[in-house]
């Protein structure tokens, strides 16, 4: 019999729990990957010849936490890991039992560590990448446009922090988690964000960062019920299902209003709609969740002409009051005037000019040039 | 493990302050230390005189160098210092976050480095 298909497989699907897990038993990011890494390479040659066990993942963890012993013992003199020197009987480790709620709770413990407030905000988003999604450090490089090098370094950085300053693997309680949490939806917005503006190279959008946001996303949403976390996986899947409809064949974007709208993803619509509906039955409602109910408005209407912008200028209207940004302010002008008409964005967006940040921000001055130009100022729209 | 935690903050809003809210604002300290101790969290620390009563020293070459002023100018200045002792940085941030100053200041937190053990002195020859 010929596993390695089933391995690889398996690889895929579990390496991120059995890491997870293991990180929790042998507390050290470092050792969890080698004692992972041996525990796949055990199975390679054990499971062809001696079959595959009833449950694959519970055997990966036992072996990888054996073979951790030996790892412990080998690298006993050094110093980065003499805080984890023990007495020989402490190496009788517990009998690993199969739980599912502790293996859940450790795939939200290694979200949570990777994404603390107290490291670097690009390290976090590389640590994320690397560990939860489980991409090599080669493949989160060039995701994010790094030297492998500089990403590598972040990585030890990250991990070192994590160790030296003793940030702990575990979920937040009860009442620490609403401050946590909006930082963990962060991180995944910003991975979605990097792969889905992106604007040098080939193509606009990075496939695979904007599937990795959404795969960690889900996982969120199923580790952690929470409206917020509904919320951002509905935007990113009705902003991702755009996505062969937003650049032409030069690889240029196509603003919102002129994509054909035949070309979007209705699968993805149909998935985003649905998570935007569970995250509505939920109050408050959060600033993501009004984000995807606007990016709903618009996934709906057959054009632009025929959208819905009142419902959209009230929902701007209620993320303003949440986060009170020139940038929202700017997008409620722009559906003011698709609802009434461009002379009454203008006056909204003028109200605007003071502020400082809008003035230097592109989108200002083009949804200007095209009110003018909707309102018939050729010339004071150039 | 134990963390220092190192509150700054700009001694011009102090200086702003009315008799009465410094008053309450130490008041306030005082009882915050008064839970670190019940808790078991606090280890040491101390409020600072202004920072223009410090005082550098450096040794160059053997040279003892005595200048006025604070290592550096900084926006906001070190008040005072609390060494705590919590179970990971999560408590510890948790601690310094109810530290009064954080609400107008910044209070960094540290994890504290041991010091290796002292150097066996080897024999001794007379």
């Amino acid at each position: 019999m010929h596993n390695q298909p089933l391995i690889d497989q398996l690889y895929r699907q579990q390496s991120r729990r059995v890491l997870a897990t293991l990180i929790r038993l042998l507390g050290d990011f470092d050792l969890a990957e080698d004692a992972m890494q041996e525990a796949f390479v055990a199975a390679v040659q054990q499971w062809p010849t001696e079959g595959m066990p009833d449950d694959p993942a519970v055997w990966l963890i036992r072996v990888g936490q054996r073979r951790c012993i030996d790892q412990i013992r080998r690298r006993r003199t050094s110093r980065h890991y003499a805080h984890l020197v023990m007495p020989e009987e402490a190496f009788e480790w517990a009998a690993f039992e199969w739980q599912d709620p502790s293996i859940e709770d450790d795939q939200l413990r290694l979200l949570f560590i990777c994404c603390h407030p107290s490291l670097a905000m690009a390290d976090r988003i590389a640590l994320t990448l690397r560990e939860m999604g489980g991409l090599t450090t080669e493949q989160v490089s060039s995701a994010l446009l790094q030297k492998p090098a500089t990403l590598a370094q972040r990585i030890v950085r990250a991990k070192r922090k994590i160790r030296d300053a003793g940030i702990p693997y575990e979920v937040p309680d009860a009442t620490a988690l609403p401050e946590r949490l909006p930082g963990v939806l962060w991180v995944i917005y910003l991975i979605f964000n990097e792969g889905y503006s992106r604007s040098d190279g080939e193509s606009v959008v990075d496939v695979s960062l904007a599937a990795e946001a959404i795969r960690l996303a889900e996982a969120l949403a199923r580790l952690l019920p929470s409206g917020e976390a509904f919320g951002l996986l509905a935007l990113m899947l009705l902003y991702d299902a755009r996505r062969e409809a937003r650049q032409d064949a030069e690889g240029e974007l196509i603003p919102l209003e002129e994509q054909d709208r035949n070309r979007w993803d209705r699968a993805r619509i149909r998935d985003g709609l649905a998570w935007l509906e569970r995250a509505l039955a939920l109050s408050p409602t959060g600033p993501y969740t009004l984000q995807a109910s606007i990016a709903a408005v618009h996934a709906q209407a057959p054009s632009a002409e025929a959208t819905d912008w009142a419902r959209i200028v009230v929902l701007y209207e209620a993320l303003y009051r949440q986060q009170p940004s020139p940038i929202i302010a700017l997008n409620r002008a722009v559906a003011v005037a698709m609802r009434d008409s461009p002379a009454a964005g203008l006056s909204l967006l003028d109200a605007l000019a003071s502020h400082k940040q809008i003035v230097n921000y592109h989108l200002f001055h083009a949804a200007r040039a095209d009110l003018l130009r909707r309102a018939g100022d050729y010339t004071a729209a150039r | 493990m134990k963390y220092v935690a190192l509150v700054y903050y700009q001694e011009s809003l102090i200086n702003a302050m009315s008799e009465q809210a410094w008053h309450d604002l130490n008041q306030e300290c005082v009882a915050g230390v008064e839970r670190l101790s019940a808790h078991g969290h606090y280890l040491a620390g101390q409020a600072l005189q202004p920072v223009d009563t410090a005082t550098t020293v450096r040794k160059r070459n053997g040279e003892t160098l005595i200048a006025d002023g604070p290592f550096a100018e900084t926006k906001e200045q070190l008040a005072g210092f609390y060494l705590l002792d919590a179970h990971d940085l999560n408590e510890a941030l948790q601690l310094a976050g109810r530290i009064p100053p954080a609400r107008f200041g910044t209070i960094e937190v540290r994890p504290v480095r041991e010091l290796p053990p002292r150097d066996n002195p080897g024999p001794t020859y007379y």
